[in-house]
């Protein structure tokens, strides 16, 4: 076997159980741990492939970043674990009955399955070979001019998450004193302060 | 193939001594260590309380939006290194396609500066 398979099965095998453990770990916060690992293990297996830059980009926007919004999601819920666990019993069937229509759904995407008849073709024309075409060369050859649409739509994508973003969550409090920094740049002694000349044992009248 | 895997050994031989060394710290200290517990040395002593409440407190949803303003542009930025790498060989079209993105996302960048979410209050 050479190191090739047995770093593919040890990155495969590693994914495979961090995904489970996902799913069984009691504390959700472990549950964003271990999904962690399975996507630094998946950029291993993007990297056996060849793919370079799916699997830097694995690593800095899914462990970087989504990991992060994802436990900010699970601390924000203030979800009460133990309270939710006792009532649990009342929804089992309700997911059993979930969990039975996504698997009839499996079950006939995979019965109604079917190869086209392009896809070998399709699979052997457009990437070029790495000792010829470095992987984010290639990807970039092809992203900004053919498949123009679907970059502008990404950037569209972008935009509405965004602005959705902004006008969801932006509260700003009222009753507050903020920095303003052109107002104490353009502040100045002759404005800011007054000299008062104090006559002894009188005050400010 | 082989050769582009070949330039990634060097940091598969550096996982591995990270997995390894990390097992062995955690094994040694689980096999080696005295452990003499009393009901004493486990309590809360000298600077020490109990808890008040759950560590577990709910976070401001401002951190959310932090969080998610980052992560679009990181992808923005994700977006440019490919342009980048393929700068030179580029076709006009994939010139302007990526400036058009950029302006997208400066319209964007520009309406949330205006609204002030890069402020913390």
């Amino acid at each position: 076997m050479t190191i090739a398979a047995l770093a593919f099965y040890a990155f495969g095998i590693t994914v495979v159980a961090s995904g489970l453990l996902v799913v069984l770990a009691r504390n959700p916060v472990h549950s964003v741990l271990w999904l962690i690992l399975a996507f630094i293990s998946s950029a291993g297996l993007f990297v056996l492939l060849g793919a370079e830059f799916v699997a830097m980009l694995l690593v800095i926007v899914y462990v970087g970043a989504v990991a992060v919004l994802f436990l900010f999601v699970v601390m924000m819920l203030d979800i009460d674990f133990a309270a939710l666990k006792a009532e649990m019993a009342k929804y089992v069937p309700l997911a059993a009955l979930i969990a039975l229509i996504l698997m009839m759904q499996m079950a006939l995407a995979y019965g109604a399955w079917t190869t086209s008849e392009v896809a070998d073709r399709l699979r052997g024309a457009p990437a070029p070979a790495p000792a010829e075409m470095h992987n984010t060369r290639a990807l970039g050859m092809i992203i900004y001019d053919r498949y123009l649409y679907l970059f502008q739509a990404a950037g569209l994508i972008l935009l509405v998450a965004m602005i959705g973003a902004i006008v969801l969550t932006l509260r700003h409090r009222t009753n507050i004193k903020r920095q303003d920094v052109l107002a104490q740049i353009y502040r100045d002694p002759a404005t800011a302060m007054e000299l008062k000349d104090v006559k002894p044992g009188q005050g400010l009248g | 193939m082989d050769e582009l895997l070949r330039e990634y050994l060097p940091i598969l031989v550096f996982l591995a001594v990270a997995v390894g060394l990390g097992l062995v710290l955690m094994l040694s200290a689980a096999v080696i260590a005295v452990r003499n517990p009393d009901p004493e040395k486990v309590s809360t002593y000298e600077c020490g309380f109990n808890a008040f409440d759950d560590a577990r407190m709910r976070f401001d949803v401002r951190f959310y939006l932090v969080s998610i303003l980052f992560i679009i542009f990181d992808l923005e930025v994700a977006f440019l290194f490919p342009w980048a790498v393929a700068f030179g060989d580029l076709s006009a079209t994939a010139f302007w396609s990526m400036m058009v993105f950029l302006v997208v996302l400066t319209v964007g960048f520009a309406y949330e500066w205006k609204k002030g979410a890069l402020e913390w209050d």
